[in-house]
């Protein structure tokens, strides 16, 4: 019974069952694959989230997401501005309450230096249906080489919870060929 | 009833009144046994708020009935969190832990005036953090991440509450001590309260990573520091809030050992892997508050690899010991009870009909296959992109902490009530059915939940229509098909639910006394040779074959591994980043 001490006093010298000896090895070598297949990925996988970090003020980098909004502008939808930045080029996304501004327009197969950071409270980039989902802190400027591989429109929600407008807070990727 | 001399420790000598238990021999300290029913009464009155909430959440999200408004549903799921995920664990875990200390060990508590202490504690903190949520100005989750403010009594209330659990479990250890000095057990702890230990060893480091970063917040809330930074919360919390959960599986694995020794005399199949793999979860958890921020800014590959991995998954493979050495201890015991016709006869002729066994097995099941499995594949580095913070998240944990934990709780409590309170169960045959309609309705809400969290479903979200939003954008058919199957799972699981709260708190004030007469058999036996078995039991049973163990291990295995690849498959289709 397991609600009475150990019958034998020295249980650590008890032998093992043979059906517990051979699950123990089983499930220690396969944890020993998903540790060494993480790191593997880093190698031969393409979709491994950067570490690139920066610490910013949230208002600094408002006011460069604005610069970048307007040296790149090539429209407006609904109020917010469409850019089109040059391929290769720094992208810049903001998130706050409740936006990612502005609508971005990407072109496929081309790479991307990604720039994420909040204005205010901590939201969750969501690219859907893609489904890529990514946490958005303020402060910190998460920078991400990013490459479309598909075109098309593509929307952003989120998927931090960030208040009563949480449900209200999208946005808009456009790749182009 | 007999009055003892207690012993001298510490200077303070209690009388305390024993009585002892018809059933299985046990001395049990009146005291402790008060304290166990009034720990648990609180619990249930608290999953019944937690689980009311918790259908109005699911109806919400079913997108056919959208029960709730906006404000109301985001009011509601903060309330359903803290009700369920801590004050309902936390009030049965504080049961539990003086059942396995004074209960177990024929013991008298430590300071059962720090108990009390501890339970007022904990009932005000719980009631100011209700009040504080339904007032409306504390719609933050129960994750508060900064610079989302909530009222300050939101904080208070929280921190109040963790420093009462924190009297119990030193009631807890303080009894261990006792016991050791009074000699009430020979030799090692039983299993059962050496797996309590590990929970309560736990439980000291994770309440002093909560009261670590409560207290700044609760201080940030009344304006007395000016900042709280969100990465740095976030890291701490999540060793608070994942700390938690290992105690959940801890406790939920010693009740899973008890359980099967009270209703078919198991015993483990050795004692030093059983207690090892409890050893590695004390050994490897505080790591895992890691898998919380696989998807955050500023944290290096290596930490999140060594860290989310609990350092090559050796707290997972603990689970996994236990997941092979339960089950295995069940078969050998049944054959020994003489169920040895081919490789199943022993699971099928076990007591299925008692909700206590079947509540335990299906915990185990539900646990492994449905929380376990989805745990490892968000906990991955790079496969956390493809879910985090999708609906595939609360998908998970109610694979664990609903199928695994609270199931247990409620097979344990078919015992507690006869054992603890002294009342025979009423209604037996609606209590029979309860832990399958409650088992199969979360294992619906969990597998809905994390096929529409696959398909980019968001979590805590009012509305996936986004018909107000500015940029619409369509889910597929098959994450409205997901979420509606979630709410007609989510109503199943809130009847079995609702059966569990009327079962107990009917046998409760109804129940027929057990106390009264000389010994009554019960409803729900126990098995035969419980009381000898407890006092005197043989080696371990090395010598057992398992056939039908290794066939549902093999089972588990392969469902693992193929998932684990299904899912590598997924992310290599995604967008390129680095
Ligand atoms: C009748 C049974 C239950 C139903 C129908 C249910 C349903 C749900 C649903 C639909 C969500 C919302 C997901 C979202 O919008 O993000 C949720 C969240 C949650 N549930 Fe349950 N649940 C039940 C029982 C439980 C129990 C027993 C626990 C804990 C022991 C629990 C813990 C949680 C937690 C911690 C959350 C997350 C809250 C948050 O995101 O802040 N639930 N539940
Ligand atoms: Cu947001
Ligand atoms: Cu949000």
């Amino acid at each position: 019974m397991s609600i009475a001490p150990p019958e034998q006093r020295i249980w650590w010298r008890e032998p093992i069952h043979k059906v517990e000896l051979g699950w123990i090895v089983i499930v220690f070598f396969w944890g020993l694959f998903m540790f060494f297949f993480m790191i593997a990925w880093h190698f031969i996988g393409n979709q491994n989230l950067s570490t690139e970090t920066y610490r910013i003020q949230p208002s600094a980098y408002v006011a460069k997401v604005e610069a970048f909004a307007e040296k790149y502008q090539v429209g407006e939808e609904n109020g917010v501005p469409i850019v089109r930045p040059p391929a290769g080029e720094d992208v810049y996304l903001l998130a706050r309450k409740w936006e990612w501004w502005p609508i971005l327009e990407l072109k496929k197969g081309q790479s991307y230096r990604f720039h994420l950071s909040s204005a205010d409270w901590v939201h969750g980039f969501s690219l859907q249906p893609t489904n890529i989902n990514i946490s958005v802190h303020p402060g910190y400027e998460h920078v991400i080489n990013l490459t479309p591989t598909e075109s098309g429109e593509f929307g952003i929600i989120c998927n931090e919870y960030c208040g009563i407008g949480h449900h209200l807070m999208t946005g808009r990727i456009r790749v182009i060929d | 009833m007999s009055t003892i001399d207690a012993g001298q420790i510490g200077g303070y000598v209690r009388n305390a009144i024993f009585r002892s238990c018809r059933y299985t021999g046990l001395k049990i300290d009146t005291q402790a046994q008060l304290l166990i029913k009034v720990n648990a009464v609180a619990a249930v009155i608290f999953l019944l708020i937690g689980g009311l909430m918790g259908l109005g959440v699911a109806l919400t999200r079913w997108p056919a009935v959208h029960l709730l408004p906006a404000d109301w549903f985001y009011l509601i799921l903060t309330g359903h969190g803290l009700n369920l995920l801590i004050f309902w664990i936390i009030f049965f875990e504080m049961a539990v832990l003086y059942f396995a200390s004074a209960v177990l060990l024929n013991c008298r508590m430590a300071t059962p005036r720090i108990a009390w202490l501890g339970f007022v504690l904990m009932v005000v903190g719980a009631v100011m953090a209700n009040y504080a949520v339904l007032r409306g100005d504390s719609s933050v989750m129960f994750t508060a991440y900064p610079p989302m403010m909530a009222a300050s009594w939101f904080y208070l209330a929280l921190i109040l509450f963790v420093v009462g659990a924190l009297c119990g479990v030193c009631v807890f250890f303080g009894t261990l001590v006792i016991a050791k000095a009074e000699k009430t057990y020979e030799g090692s702890l039983p299993l059962v309260t050496f797996g309590a230990l590990t929970a309560a060893i736990i439980a000291v480091f994770t309440i002093a990573s909560g009261a670590i970063i409560l207290i700044p917040t609760y201080l940030w809330s009344v304006g007395l520091i000016a900042n709280i930074d969100p990465l740095m919360y976030k890291t701490i919390f999540w060793a608070f809030g994942h700390g938690t959960q290992q105690i959940n599986i801890a406790v939920q694995v010693s009740i899973w050992y008890l359980i099967a020794a009270l209703l078919v005399g198991a015993k483990p199949l050795s004692e030093k892997v059983s207690r090892t793999a409890f050893l590695m979860y004390i050994l490897f958890l505080q790591l895992a508050a890691a898998h919380h921020l696989l998807a955050d800014p500023g944290l290096s590959e290596e930490w999140k690899i060594v860290n989310t991995s609990y350092l090559m998954y050796l707290a997972v493979m603990g689970s996994m010991i236990h997941g092979m050495t339960v089950p295995g201890a069940i078969e050998a015991a049944q054959r020994r009870n003489g169920f040895t016709k081919g490789l199943f006869g022993w699971l099928r002729k076990a007591p299925w009909g008692n909700p206590a066994f079947s509540g335990m097995f299906l915990s185990l099941v539900l646990f492994g296959f449905i929380g376990g499995i989805s745990g490892v594949i968000l906990g991955t580095e790079q496969l956390n992109v493809l879910m985090h913070n999708t609906m595939y998240v609360p998908g998970h944990f109610h694979g664990t902490v609903v199928a695994g934990t609270t199931l247990a709780f409620m097979a344990l409590t078919y015992l507690v009530l006869p054992l603890i309170f002294e009342r025979e169960i009423i209604w037996p045959k609606l209590a029979k059915w309860q832990p399958y309609l409650f088992g199969i309705g979360v294992a619906g809400i969990s597998i809905s939940m994390m096929g529409a969290g696959t398909l980019g479903v968001p979590r805590r979200y009012w509305d996936i229509t986004l018909t107000d939003a500015a940029f619409a954008f369509e889910f597929p058919a098959a994450a409205y098909l997901m979420m509606g199957l979630n709410g007609i799972f989510a109503l199943m699981a809130a009847l079995g639910g609702g059966i569990y709260i009327a079962v107990t708190v009917g046998t409760i004030l109804a129940g027929k006394r057990l106390d009264t007469k000389e010994t009554q058999p019960l409803i729900f036996p126990l098995h035969s040779a419980g009381p000898e078995a407890a006092a005197n039991y043989g080696t371990s049973d090395e010598a057992v074959k398992l056939p039908g163990t290794i066939i549902l291990v093999s089972v588990f295995f392969i469902t693992f591994v193929l998932y684990y690849f299904v899912n590598w498959k997924y992310l290599s289709d995604l967008w390129l980043f680095s």
